[in-house]
């Protein structure tokens, strides 16, 4: 019983916290002076680096999906609507949700445990007594640099899944590239788009945050610098799911899915 | 119970009572939780002068000088540098007041994901003013030149040896021209060769600049070749105070085992 009162104390207490960081962020944001070099530099860093891997599951995640529903679609007799289907799903649901699952892997425990060391070693400490603000010249640019590029990376993975789904109906069945993206094109509707980017900013920015914050607070010694980078990517996931749920709730108000 | 050992610094007392300190601390006191690592530690620090701070390990010889910067915040106490009291600093006069302030840290701390380069132009980029005229490459050559380094200019810390990043991390911290430098153990984990040429290199440093230091060292040798001064900090206060031959005569027989101890190392 007290284990789990004080479990509930500590979730308590570190929703607590990360609010409270969220908010310096947004505090130090607005305020000059930018460090706009470093954001780029971020920004290249991250897009980079997770790009292939995004492309990679994309494109798998696209002929999986479509391999998988295709015979249920040819039992009813629906297989011609195999491109609204697949076109519907990967940009709603499966283009965001897994790339940002996997930006959370990649993205959130390397700042998770770059800060983390950087804590460590006094190398945060060292900025702050050079008249550098850390917050501002770390946290700040790697959480604007997640946020922003999430969306881009979510659509370099929804534009390379339709099309390893266009592969496989191309192979199995009868369609031009043309067709096909002109059907995807004429389903997708802006009430598809703009959720679906609008939860992509919020994925990236829990990313950068989760990573940043555990990194920032992370615990003296080489082994708070692992726990650091796994708590991030742990937390993140969680917190995606949970970003994922109150975004599909409110697009449901606004559009009457 | 406070020693005071300066019997032979009775007229060099008398002198410093003119001059105002640099760095004056007053009943300082400081706790993380339960463990009340400061009980009202005193400190003053003249120009020109090499204040050594003996203390065991972890008796808060590292929070001491984090003070000193507001890396850590104090709990009680008065903390003046330069005359300005660190505690109630605004950012901005905290970070000017930081730039006169030159801090090294024990581990070295260069910053892994840039080139030494890199991190000499790190400081100066927010104080570009303050070096108006001056050439940004100028300025780290000299600062490489002086720890002689100017070879490992393009290379990543991570190539560099424990001296050499040692050295690294003393022309970072001087490359603002600070009238005030902490050192935290300077030549901890580097073998005698290496330490001496570090110490040697400081009391270069020391002339050059002009500057007021404040060392922490466990190094005996280091200890005497540098200070004008010394400080035990024992049990959270400034258990004793004198020049180095002061102290190792001392009859006290906390401050006798701390320079058995610590000589045996
Ligand atoms: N950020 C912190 N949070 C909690 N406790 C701390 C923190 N920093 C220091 N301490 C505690 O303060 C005490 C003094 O630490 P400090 O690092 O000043 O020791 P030290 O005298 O520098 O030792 P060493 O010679 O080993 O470097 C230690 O007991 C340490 O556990
Ligand atoms: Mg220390």
């Amino acid at each position: 019983m007290e284990t789990i009162a004080k479990s509930i104390k500590n979730y308590l207490e570190e929703t607590g916290s990360i609010s409270q960081f969220a908010f310096r962020f947004f505090q130090q944001a607005v305020r000059p002076p930018f460090e706009f070099k470093e954001l780029l530099r971020q920004c290249y860093l991250i897009g980079y680096n997770s790009l292939f891997l995004v492309i990679a599951t994309g494109f798998i995640m696209g002929l999986v999906l479509t391999l998988q529903v295709r015979p249920t679609m040819i039992e009813f007799g629906a297989v011609s609507y195999m491109p609204q289907m697949v076109g519907i799903s990967i940009v709603r649901e499966i283009g965001p949700v897994i790339t940002a699952l996997i930006c959370a892997g990649k993205v959130g425990s390397s700042i998770g445990a770059e800060l983390g060391s950087m804590k460590v070693t006094e190398q945060i400490d060292a900025m702050e007594v050079s008249g550098t603000n850390p917050f501002k010249y770390l946290v700040v640019t790697r959480i604007m640099a997640s946020t922003l590029m999430l969306p881009l990376l979510v659509i370099a993975a929804d534009a390379i899944g339709l099309f390893g789904s266009f592969l496989i109906e191309s192979i199995k069945g009868d369609v031009s590239m043309t067709l096909y993206f002109n059907i995807v094109f004429e389903t997708l509707t802006f009430g598809d788009l703009l959720p679906a980017t609008i939860k992509s900013f919020f994925f990236g920015f829990a990313i950068g945050l989760v990573g940043c914050y555990k990194g920032y607070h992370s615990k003296k010694g080489t082994e708070g610098v692992g726990k650091a980078a796994n708590s991030a990517v742990v937390l993140a996931s969680l917190l995606l799911f949970v970003i994922d749920f109150l975004a599909v709730l409110v697009a449901d108000i606004f559009y009457e899915i | 119970m406070r020693l005071k050992e300066n019997i032979n610094m009775q007229d060099s007392k008398t002198q410093k009572d003119k001059l105002v300190p640099l760095v004056k601390i007053r009943n300082l006191k400081k706790a993380f939780g339960s463990n009340l690592v400061l009980k009202g530690f005193n400190l003053d620090l003249f120009p020109n002068e090499n204040v050594v701070i003996l203390g065991k390990s972890g008796s808060g010889k590292s929070v001491l000088i984090k003070c000193l910067v507001r890396l850590v915040e104090v709990d009680e106490g008065e903390i003046l540098v330069l005359g300005k009291s660190i505690p109630d600093l605004e950012q901005e006069e905290l970070d000017e007041i930081r730039t006169d302030v030159g801090f090294l840290f024990q581990g070295s701390a260069l910053y892994d994901s840039m080139t030494v380069r890199e991190n000499l132009q790190f400081p100066l980029r927010r104080h570009k003013e303050r070096m108006k005229g001056q050439d940004e490459e100028k300025l780290i050559m000299e600062a490489l030149r002086s720890v002689g380094l100017e070879h490992a200019i393009d290379l990543m810390p991570a190539e560099l040896s424990g001296g050499m990043k040692r050295r690294i991390a003393l022309a970072r911290t001087l490359i603002l021209q600070p009238q005030i430098i902490l050192y935290d153990e300077p030549t901890s984990g580097l073998d005698p060769i290496t330490s001496n040429e570090i110490i040697q290199l400081i009391l270069k440093i020391q002339k050059d600049l002009k500057a007021t230091s404040l060392i922490i060292t466990h190094d005996m040798d280091c200890a005497r070749v540098i200070s004008n001064r010394m400080i035990i900090l024992q049990d959270g206060i400034n258990y004793a105070e004198g020049t180095y031959e002061v102290l190792s005569q001392s009859d006290d027989k906390k401050v006798k085992a701390f320079f058995k101890e610590v000589q045996k190392r």
